[in-house]
C-alpha cells in the first residue's frame, strides 16, 4: 500500500492521489523526495556514516554544506541521538533502536510533508519499541505531518493513530478514530479487539 | 638433471635476463587484467538488471574457462586481427580467462545487496544510476576486488604458457627448461612466477579488506 503512495508501484486500476495529483502523473523521483519513508529494518546504507545517511536526501537535492550539517545535527537531537557522539558512526555500530531512530531522522531530513512508515518498530525488542512509540507519538504531534503508518500491532495503532484503517485481504473493512475503533461491530475488528483482551497488561 | 635445488649460481648469472622476463610477464598480466576489468566490470553492472543477458554472458565466460589454455592459445593463432604469433594473441587469451571471475563476482556483489537498503534508496528518490553508483557499487567493491584477485593469480600462471606462442615472459625459461631438461631453467621461470602470484595475492588481499563494509 505504501509503495502505491510513493509510486514504487502504480495502480493497475483506479488512481492514487498525492496532493491532488495521480501518482502516475508525478515524476516518481520528485514525488519520493517529498515523502519520508521508514521501514522495519531501517535500510540504512552500511557504507555511510550516520550523518551521511541522514543527509541523503539533502545531498541528492544539493543543499549547501552548512545547511545540511545544521539539519543533520537538528534531526539527530530530535530523535534523541547526541550528534557529537553518533554522527561519525556506521550503522553496524548502532543498536536496533538507534538504527531505527536514524531511519526516522533520515526520512525527515528534507522536511517532507508526508511520512510513510512500514512497521518501523516491528523488529525491536518490547522495551525499546515502547520507548520509541512514546517518543514518536510526541514527535508526530509536534511535526504536524501526514503520516501513513502500517502495523499489525493494534495496541500500536490505538496509541499512535488519529484514524485507524483496517485492511482485510486488500480491502478497507473499517475506518475509525481509535476511541471508536474498538466499538465497531465488524467481525475482523472484533477479532482484533479480542486478541487485545487475551493479553493481560494492555491497559497502560 | 643438471642442477640441484641448492644451485643458485644460475639465477645469479642470469639475473638480468630473469628480471627482464619478469617485467615482460608483469606487463602481459597488467595489460590483460586492465582490459578484462574494463570489459567485465561494466558488463557485470549491465547484466544485474537483465536476467536473460546474465545467463548468456556468464555462460560464455564459463566456456572460455573450460578450454585448456594451451589449446586456446593455439586456436587464436589463425584468427585474423587478434591472432598471430606474439604478445597480442597472448593478451587476448589471458583476457578471456580473466573475464569469468571478475564478471561473476561483479554480478554477485551487485546483486547481493540487502534488499531493505535498496528499497530505502529507491523510496528516498534516488535514480537508478544513483543507486548503482552510490549504493550498489561501493557495497559490492570488496567482492568485485576478490574476483580481480582470483583473476590476477590465474593470469600470472597462464601467462607462462604465452611463451609457447612467442609472447615472452617467464614462460620462456620454463619451455626452454622443459626442452633442455634443465631444472635450473624451469625454476628460473617458475619461482619468479610463483613469487609474483604471492605478492599480487597479498597486496590485493590487503586492498580487499580495506574496502570491505560491515
Amino acid at each position: 500500500m505504501l509503495r502505491l503512495i510513493n509510486a514504487m508501484l502504480l495502480p493497475s486500476q483506479g488512481q492514487v492521489l498525492v496532493e491532488g495529483r495521480a501518482t502516475a502523473e508525478w515524476d516518481p523521483i520528485r514525488l519520493r523526495r517529498g515523502i519520508g519513508y521508514v521501514i522495519q529494518e531501517a535500510g540504512l546504507f552500511p557504507h555511510f556514516t550516520v550523518a551521511e545517511n541522514v543527509a541523503l536526501v539533502p545531498s541528492l537535492e544539493k543543499w549547501e554544506r552548512g545547511r545540511t550539517e545544521a539539519r543533520v545535527a537538528e534531526l539527530l537531537r530530535l530523535v534523541g541521538l547526541e550528534p557529537g557522539e553518533f554522527e561519525g558512526r556506521r550503522p553496524r555500530e548502532l543498536s536496533g533502536g538507534q538504527r531505527q531512530r536514524v531511519g526516522v531522522a533520515r526520512a525527515l531530513a528534507a522536511d517532507p510533508p508526508i511520512l510513510l512508515m512500514d512497521e518501523p518498530f516491528g523488529a525491536l525488542d518490547p522495551v525499546t519499541r515502547a520507548e520509541l512509540q512514546r517518543e514518536f507519538r510526541a514527535l508526530a504531534q509536534r511535526l504536524g505531518k501526514t503520516i501513513v503508518f502500517v502495523t499489525h500491532d493494534l495496541r500500536e495503532a490505538l496509541m499512535l493513530a488519529s484514524r485507524i484503517v483496517l485492511l482485510e485481504t486488500g480491502r478497507i473493512v473499517a475506518v475509525a478514530p481509535p476511541q471508536e475503533f474498538l466499538q465497531l461491530k465488524h467481525p475482523e475488528v472484533r477479532a482484533f479487539a479480542a486478541s487485545l483482551e487475551t493479553h493481560p497488561g494492555v491497559t497502560e | 638433471m643438471s642442477a640441484g635445488l641448492g644451485d643458485w649460481s644460475f639465477f645469479v648469472e642470469h639475473r638480468a635476463e630473469i628480471l627482464g622476463a619478469t617485467l615482460e610477464h608483469v606487463e602481459l598480466v597488467l595489460i590483460s587484467m586492465l582490459i578484462a576489468m574494463l570489459i567485465a566490470v561494466p558488463l557485470g553492472m549491465f547484466i544485474v538488471q537483465r536476467p536473460a543477458l546474465r545467463a548468456v554472458s556468464i555462460g560464455i565466460a564459463n566456456v572460455f574457462q573450460t578450454i585448456p589454455s594451451l589449446a586456446l592459445f593455439g586456436f587464436l593463432i589463425p584468427i585474423p586481427f587478434i591472432g598471430g604469433i606474439g604478445k597480442r594473441t597472448a593478451i587476448v587469451a589471458l583476457v578471456l580467462y580473466a573475464l569469468l571471475p571478475i564478471l561473476r563476482n561483479t554480478y554477485v556483489g551487485l546483486s547481493g545487496i540487502d534488499p531493505s537498503v535498496l528499497e530505502a534508496a529507491e523510496a528516498m528518490g534516488m535514480t537508478s544510476a544513483q543507486i548503482l553508483f552510490r549504493v550498489r557499487f561501493p557495497l559490492a567493491l570488496s567482492i568485485i576486488l576478490a574476483g580481480i584477485r582470483t583473476a590476477t593469480i590465474i593470469t600470472i600462471g597462464i601467462a607462462t604458457i604465452g611463451a609457447a606462442i612467442g609472447a615472452g615472459g617467464l614462460g620462456t625459461f620454463i619451455f626452454r627448461g622443459v626442452a633442455l631438461v634443465s631444472d635450473s631453467l624451469i625454476l628460473a621461470g617458475a619461482i619468479p612466477a610463483a613469487l609474483l602470484a604471492l605478492i599480487a595475492d597479498f597486496l590485493l588481499g590487503l586492498l580487499e579488506r580495506r574496502l570491505r563494509v560491515a
